[in-house]
């Protein structure tokens, strides 16, 4: 059993431990420890139950933390209850550990870090590394988050909504590290969907397996980015877009359209496109509506522009543009990019450079001054000028 | 979840309010100050945002490369220099507002006379290191 898939069993075991009495903080803790023993153990030693050894150990692990619990606090009349001794843990127990780590009394930061402990099984230095900071640091930020949900109920009624922003954060937070966190996040969200039937759980199920085909060639050998319409297609892994692909199709049928459908709608015509030339762009020019109409988001609306330049010319996608605020950092680089199309150079190359000064991210500073200096050479030869001279 | 830099000057920063500089104050006032330091640290560290904190001693050196073959180019410390950084602290936040509220806590650090030394902090967003999967 691989690493993934020893973690998988995380929830069912806390879930099942959370039945048997156990508060979910103790339960927490007592499963990670079960799971660290479980990776000592099982190579060596493979439980025919995988579950049903995780469960024994970590009922113990619970019983023991207890005990000495009780014994600092001299009260010997919590321990003497006895458990049900057969592990059952279903899909709705699994669902309901989602919606406790993601629940909105949770700040983000704190949400994101308890799924990946809680539901993830990662463990609290995994996490502190994926997010580049001190183990010290998250350990608080997982117990705070744990005390901040002490008083919820296991079974209390959730929103699948708040689950999905979790896990659109994490896959958000690419490859850190040694951590994947696109690939933890897609682990997660496939789980989710195996707990719930819910189309927006399948629409970013596929964003997410249509995101992740196009990894490999998403950037080059030195981290750079390379622009959508520059990538290599061949390099995208078909294997996944047919799954995302499919996956998207059953979910659209069912006719109860949200963001994360929408999205993948988009990069589904992305990953049809033998090239940019043959992309479907009015079709997501209609998809970002959509996606406009359903989340009102401002980096749709600066999306929406750049696919309406590629439907019906650079001047429609600056006219598109001339109506929005201009406030995202975002904007800069999308005008930058319709004015190039729109043969304005010189415009452009201000606006790359302005881009790169508001990006948020180095990668995408660094494709931001890239494009200036390549235009800023253009236009050098244009008029005669060299950079020496 | 963004990470911020909170810089301290030894130059450079706009006057602060209450102005007097620290080898003038009273002796329990210099230990109140570092008190007020290391508990906002470890306070932020309970609350799972501290990352990290450093001080930096005001005398540098300027270095430069000075060609193939040749040892680097040292110069300075230059007194006219305008701005001189005297330290950080950075931290893991969910929101600017959030990053906002903590640097006027930690400008809020007691001075001369016990009071708050109103000093102004520059507040800088790190760039991450990833760029967004979803474009």
């Amino acid at each position: 059993m691989d690493d993934a898939a020893l973690r998988g069993l995380t929830p069912a075991t806390i879930a099942i431990l959370v039945r048997r009495g156990a508060d979910f903080a103790a339960a927490e803790d007592a499963v990670q420890d079960a799971l660290l023993d479980a990776m000592r153990a099982w190579p060596d030693n493979p439980p025919r139950d995988p579950l049903a050894w995780l469960v024994a150990v970590a009922w113990r692990r619970y019983l023991d933390a207890v005990r000495a619990d009780v014994a600092r606090r001299r009260r010997e009349d919590l321990v003497d209850a006895d458990p049900e001794p057969t592990p059952v843990a279903g899909v709705d127990d699994t669902l309901q550990l989602y919606f406790l780590c993601a629940h909105p009394s949770l700040t983000p930061a704190s949400a994101v870090a308890l799924t990946l402990r809680a539901v993830g099984g990662l463990t609290t230095r995994q996490i502190a590394q994926a997010y580049l900071v001190p183990e010290a640091t998250m350990a608080q930020r997982i117990s705070r988050a744990k005390r901040t949900v002490s008083g919820v109920r296991f079974d209390e009624p959730g929103d699948v909504a708040t689950v999905l922003r979790v896990l659109y954060l994490v896959f958000n937070e690419g490859y850190s590290g040694e951590l994947d966190l696109a690939a933890e996040a897609i682990r997660l969200t496939r789980q989710l969907s195996g707990a719930i039937d819910h189309p927006e759980v399948s629409g970013l199920l596929a964003l997410m397996l249509l995101h992740h085909a196009r990894r490999a060639a998403r950037t080059r050998p030195d981290g750079s980015l390379v622009p959508l319409a520059e990538q290599d297609r061949g390099r995208w892994d078909t294997r996944l877009i047919a799954e995302g692909v499919e996956i998207l199709q059953k979910a659209l049928a069912r006719d109860r359209l949200g963001e994360y459908q929408a999205q993948a709608a988009i990069a589904a015509l992305h990953a049809d496109a033998p090239t940019t030339e043959e992309t479907d762009w009015v079709q997501i020019v209609e998809w970002y509506d959509e996606l406009v109409r359903l989340t009102d988001s401002p980096v749709a609306r600066l999306n929406r522009a750049v696919a309406v330049g590629e439907a019906d010319g650079a001047p429609a996608g600056l006219a598109a543009l001339a109506v929005l605020d201009p406030s995202p950092p975002r904007y800069a680089a999308v005008a930058a990019y319709l004015h190039e199309r729109a043969g304005d150079l010189d415009r452009a190359a201000g606006l790359y450079a302005e881009a790169a000064r508001r990006a948020t991210s180095t990668p995408e500073r660094d494709h931001l001054t890239s494009q200036a200096a390549r235009l800023n050479a253009v236009l050098r030869q244009g008029s005669g000028d060299t950079r020496n001279g | 979840m963004a990470k911020y830099l909170l810089l301290k000057h030894y130059r450079g920063a706009p006057a602060a309010v209450n102005d007097v500089p620290m080898d003038q104050w009273a002796p329990d006032e210099v230990a109140a100050h570092i008190k007020y330091m290391g508990d906002f640290a470890t306070r932020l560290e309970s609350t799972g945002e501290y990352v990290d904190g450093q001080a930096l001693s005001p005398e540098g050196t300027w270095v430069r490369y000075d060609g193939e073959g040749r040892p680097p180019v040292t110069d300075g410390p230059f007194a006219e220099t305008k701005d001189l950084i005297a330290g950080w602290m950075v931290i893991d936040v969910d929101s600017y507002e959030r990053a906002v509220e903590l640097a006027g806590e930690l400008s809020a650090a007691p001075g001369a006379n016990g009071e708050p030394i109103h000093e102004w902090l520059e507040l800088r967003p790190f760039l991450s290191h990833n760029h967004t999967a979803v474009e």
